[in-house]
């Protein structure tokens, strides 16, 4: 049965994948755009490190780190969940209806519905920059540090893609994408670029309660900067992965609930 | 004038109705405001003396910057204006009896205006109550909030023109997908939304000031705050000025030169 739901899963990609192509300048253009749009965050970190050393006790190359990290974690989790991020048009639309009757997981069917191909500009310029970072970070790698590295980006990606799942679920009962969750998604990233205890105590506090950003970006980040040895910090990523579960339930609390639009 | 004004008023009260739009952006601007200045803080916390305006102005800046985020946001051009060009629907708009370029020059001012106005309220209010060094600040003197609108008046200008120069462009290359991408982000960053100018590198900053993007949110938001000398205020708002001015001599023969060799897109 998961076997079956992964090729079903492989061919819905590479259906939108040839669709695409069908339109190939046009592909390439929304790539290079993509790739270089967020340079510009990059610039930003670069240019006020020209006049910064450090920005309490991180320097440069660290800051730069963590924002490839970030970076990578959201590319990663927006190129598969697209779908959920553009939940409110099938919602609207009442496309939702046909995804039901559907003898297959819902949840597959959304994510199905959109892969985009021209987020890989935003993947390769997450990928540059953090080779960049990787080259200029003064890390000694180790087999626990690159660990942590890979546990945080599985982690991430699982955050990012819970966050964009309580966005679509939120559709279920306003119809409409609610712009405040961007503060949590692209917020997410815009400001993750800079490890967060940066923006002081308490919103380490709130990012550590309400959403567990720190869990993927500032305790396992602790441990690869070298700031702890305890080896604990290289797991939490993984507890993130739970986030998933409180998103999946309010997924599940939203489709019992869903009335169609009726169009 | 007359039609162009009868254009603006339309848009702009069509533009006033999206106030539940407005009110929940307005969260997120609060929010993005307010991560900014904490950012801030640590750079200013870790090494007050790098920092190249003081810490008040740099909040106020930010706090403006969000109140009149729709005067300046190089993301919030008129897709419908892209739409018609792609479409072909734009040979419509071309039967009229007005020019062109001054109907699409007062619908997006009117657009952006509107926006504006049902966002910046709030966001002066809120920031206005923040305790000191992170709320907005008063205005240096009279003389400078005068100077202020002025030079809000011409960066708001400033930009609907740069962009009217762009709309002129999408004629030519059909998809306007990519460039429309590229062009905000650099436009933004070049303007200052990213990180104000004075943060730049000192080189590269007096290369920038000349930049049409440099007359956008830059000049306003600084004269505001009092960080720029009597002499800088003069010379950035008589720039906006010969930049408004060149930007829409290039645009209007831009578009004057579209209309002439347009191949309309299907029917």
């Amino acid at each position: 049965m998961k076997c079956s739901n992964l090729r079903l899963y492989i061919h819905y990609v590479s259906v939108i994948v040839r669709s695409t192509m069908q339109y190939k300048t046009s592909m390439l253009l929304m790539i290079m755009g993509q790739l270089l749009v967020s340079f510009s965050a990059f610039f930003g970190i670069y240019f006020m490190f020209q006049r910064f050393d450090s920005v309490k006790g991180y320097t440069y190359s660290e800051v730069l780190l963590c924002f490839a990290i970030v970076l990578l974690q959201f590319s990663l989790a927006e190129m598969f969940g697209r779908g959920f991020d553009l939940f409110d048009g099938i919602v609207r639309r009442g496309e939702f209806d046909r995804i039901l009757v559907r003898p297959r997981n819902e949840i597959l069917q959304v994510l199905g519905s959109r892969f985009e191909i021209t987020r890989v500009g935003r993947m390769i310029q997450a990928l540059m920059i953090f080779v960049y970072g990787i080259l200029t970070s003064q890390v000694e790698w180790t087999f626990a540090r690159i660990l942590a590295v890979v546990f945080m980006l599985l982690g991430g990606c699982a955050l990012f893609s819970g966050l964009f799942m309580i966005y679509a679920t939120l559709c279920f009962f306003t119809l409409e994408g609610l712009e405040f969750m961007n503060v949590l998604t692209d917020g997410g990233r815009e400001y993750g670029k800079y490890p967060i205890d940066v923006y002081g105590k308490r919103m380490l506090q709130f990012a550590t309660v309400i959403i567990p950003y720190t869990l993927v970006q500032y305790y396992p980040l602790q441990y690869l900067l070298g700031r702890t040895e305890s080896v604990f910090y290289i797991f939490l990523p993984l507890v993130a992965i739970l986030f998933l579960i409180p998103c999946w339930l309010f997924w599940r609390f939203g489709v019992r609930r869903y009335k169609s639009s009726g169009s | 004038m007359k039609k162009y004004w009868a254009f603006f008023r339309l848009r702009f009260s069509m533009g006033l109705q999206y106030r539940v739009a407005a009110a929940a952006g307005i969260v997120t601007q609060f929010f993005w405001g307010g991560m900014n200045i904490l950012v801030y803080r640590a750079f200013y916390e870790t090494d007050a003396e790098a920092f190249p305006m003081s810490f008040q102005a740099t909040s106020t800046y930010i706090w403006l910057q969000q109140a009149f985020l729709a005067l300046f946001a190089a993301w919030m051009v008129e897709n419908e204006i892209f739409e018609n060009i792609m479409n072909g629907n734009v040979a419509y708009e071309m039967c009229r009896p007005v020019s062109i370029y001054n109907m699409w020059f007062s619908r997006s001012m009117a657009n952006r205006l509107a926006r504006a106005l049902l966002r910046c309220f709030p966001v002066l209010l809120f920031a206005a109550f923040l305790p000191a060094p992170f709320g907005i600040g008063k205005p240096a003197s009279m003389g400078h909030l005068g100077l202020f609108l002025v030079a809000m008046f011409l960066g708001f200008g400033v930009t609907v023109a740069f962009f009217m120069m762009i709309y002129g462009l999408t004629f030519f290359t059909i998809s306007p997908n990519g460039l429309r991408i590229l062009i905000s982000s650099v436009v933004e960053f070049l303007a200052g939304a990213i990180i104000p100018l004075p943060f730049f590198p000192d080189k590269i900053r007096t290369v920038l000031e000349l930049l049409p993007f440099a007359s956008m949110q830059n000049v306003p938001l600084r004269v505001y705050s009092g960080s720029m000398s009597g002499e800088e205020m003069i010379k950035g708002i008589l720039l906006q000025a010969v930049w408004l001015v060149v930007l829409v001599i290039i645009g209007k023969v831009l578009l004057a030169f579209a209309e002439k060799k347009i191949v309309v897109q299907g029917g």
